[in-house]
């Protein structure tokens, strides 16, 4: 495994005319004088898109603010970065095989992919919600006995669904969606009664819906998921300068005021306000920065 | 190669379903039952269409399936997939109630039934043209002298892409994955995700998509074998008549 994953690297780093190991991002990034950036086009306020390749969100402007602290650090005058679209199915492998330098977008910090990438700081904790419409009477995961319920191919909420449903002994139809947009479709056209995902992105897709009021988020979250920014595994020194950048950002207060400018004031495209307020437990994330995986948080 | 962990297929993933290789299980019988529903409909559609494309002295009939042909081949697979399960049934509010898979059962059968289509309407344009006068002249009707005399010459010719036709609707299964159907590329992308075997997922799914295929190809061979007439095409031969 480790072998094909760096022999993809180095085909990967030759067909970008980049010069540099594969587990030293930041002599890449110095050498190169460019970087690559994970972006996403509908987590939610976390990172999307508003077209024209404009990637945008609270994640997304964090990293790079990220990427112009490294390039600071390093001295160089210039720095190119450049944007690499990634999904939900394809960001691992595209961190692994160094397509992609840093992902900040709605990545789920867990002991599974642990072993596959590194996380830095965790920046926001998620709460696993269910979107329904505001008519349909669901109030809580019981309600969705018989219903058919939608979430996002390749994301952690499926597996966050299916132990429930065998937890609580109720029955319902999971139906698949390609990504987030697709799966609020669903939810959108009547396909699904509810759609299971973490709350930022429902209140952030339900904002950009035709109809804002249609819709509601209702129920006890169902996991708390960390989500943080994703690099290359063993890369300590990258690892440590991503880690200082949002460090600092915590300590000057730009962080919070991001969070502000995102969550809780009108955002583009349609200048609706997502209105999650900063919830206890990202403001625990900040005062004690560490990247602990989901597991540790579902102990306490 | 590296090390692979092939228990993984062993572990639970927590749902109504025990263990991964029970759920690939599930999501073949996806696949299959897919792939099986779209060849009959394919098949039963083609032949129909590939028919009238050849009839005499019914321009209007011929007319509809040339437009039928060029519809649903000149338009991506994916997006008919889409069209089908998000826009057919907000046009059509009937549609609205029917099951997701039938939905993608029409879109992949439709597709491939104006490949078939294609197929029968060379494989009919290329008997001699005395064979249509022949069984006039005995004093078949247009039905009779096509179900004894045309089809059975034409679908002989053309079981070989007849053959590939069927081991492509297999493949093409897969992009059922996109409109929430439970086969086995989105356990590949589901089941990796979760226990980031991505690789071995992706084995085990080809593995299958390859026995799936290989198996139409046994039964085309077979029929090929037993329908064969001697002194006709023969397969293996060098054809002509």
């Amino acid at each position: 495994m480790k072998k094909q994953v760096l022999a993809l690297a180095v085909m990967a780093l030759a067909a970008g005319g980049a010069f540099a190991q594969a587990n030293d991002t930041l002599a890449k990034i110095k050498s190169s004088g460019a970087v690559t950036m994970g972006v996403r086009d509908s987590s939610g306020a976390l990172a999307y898109t508003i077209g024209d390749g404009k990637y945008v969100g609270f994640h997304t402007e964090m990293s790079e603010r990220i990427l112009a602290d490294i390039q600071k650090q390093l001295g160089l005058p210039k720095l190119d970065i450049k944007r690499q679209l990634v999904t939900s199915q394809n960001r691992v492998p595209l961190v692994q095989n160094g397509t992609v330098d840093l992902e900040c977008g709605s990545t789920t910090n867990n002991a599974t992919r642990q072993k596959d990438v590194a996380f830095a700081v965790t920046t926001y904790v998620e709460e696993v919600r269910i979107a329904v419409k505001a008519s349909s009477g669901i109030n809580s995961i019981k309600d969705l006995n018989g219903k058919s319920v939608a979430t996002t191919t390749g994301t952690t909420s499926v597996q966050t669904l299916r132990k429930n449903e065998r937890a609580q002994g109720i029955d319902f139809k999971e139906v698949m969606g390609k990504d987030h947009a697709d799966s609020f479709l669903l939810l959108e056209s009547g396909r699904a009664d509810a759609f299971v995902m973490d709350g930022q992105i429902l209140a952030g897709n339900i904002a950009k819906s035709k109809a804002p009021a249609d819709f509601k988020i209702v129920g006890e979250p169902l996991s708390v998921e960390p989500i943080a920014c994703m690099m290359r595994k063993d890369d300590p020194a990258f690892k440590k300068a991503v880690d200082d950048s949002i460090k600092n950002q915590i300590k000057d207060g730009s962080l919070a005021k991001m969070y502000d400018k995102w969550f809780m004031q009108p955002i583009p495209p349609t200048n609706t306000k997502v209105g999650l307020p900063l919830s206890e437990a990202t403001k625990a994330a900040w005062a004690n920065p560490n990247d602990k995986p989901m597991e540790d948080y579902a102990k306490k | 190669m590296g090390k692979w962990d092939w228990q993984v297929f062993l572990q639970d993933p927590g749902g109504k379903i025990p263990t991964y290789w029970q759920w690939l299980v599930s999501a073949w019988g996806w696949t299959v039952s897919v792939s099986l529903c779209s060849l009959v409909v394919a098949l039963v559609l083609g032949s129909l269409v590939g028919v009238i494309r050849t009839l005499p002295d019914s321009p209007w009939l011929v007319r509809f399936g040339n437009a039928w042909v060029e519809l649903f081949r000149n338009i991506p697979l994916l997006v008919q997939i889409f069209l089908w399960y998000h826009v057919v049934p907000k046009m059509f509010p009937v549609m609205a109630g029917l099951p997701p898979f039938i939905l993608v059962v029409f879109a992949l059968g439709f597709f491939t039934s104006a490949r078939i289509a294609e197929q029968l309407r060379s494989g009919i344009q290329a008997l001699p043209k005395g064979q249509r006068y022949a069984g006039m002249a005995v004093g078949f009707t247009t039905f009779q002298y096509y179900r004894y005399v045309i089809l059975p010459m034409a679908y002989r010719i053309i079981i070989p892409p007849l053959t590939s036709e069927s081991m492509n609707i297999f493949k093409n299964s897969s992009v059922a994955f996109a409109v929430s159907i439970p086969e086995m590329i989105q356990f590949a992308m589901q089941a990796g995700e979760e226990t980031s075997r991505v690789t071995e997922m992706y084995m085990a799914v080809t593995v299958l998509y390859v026995i799936s295929a290989m198996i139409i190809n046994r039964i085309m061979a077979w029929v090929e074998k037993r329908v064969r007439v001697p002194g006709f095409v023969v397969a293996g031969g060098t054809g002509g008549h």
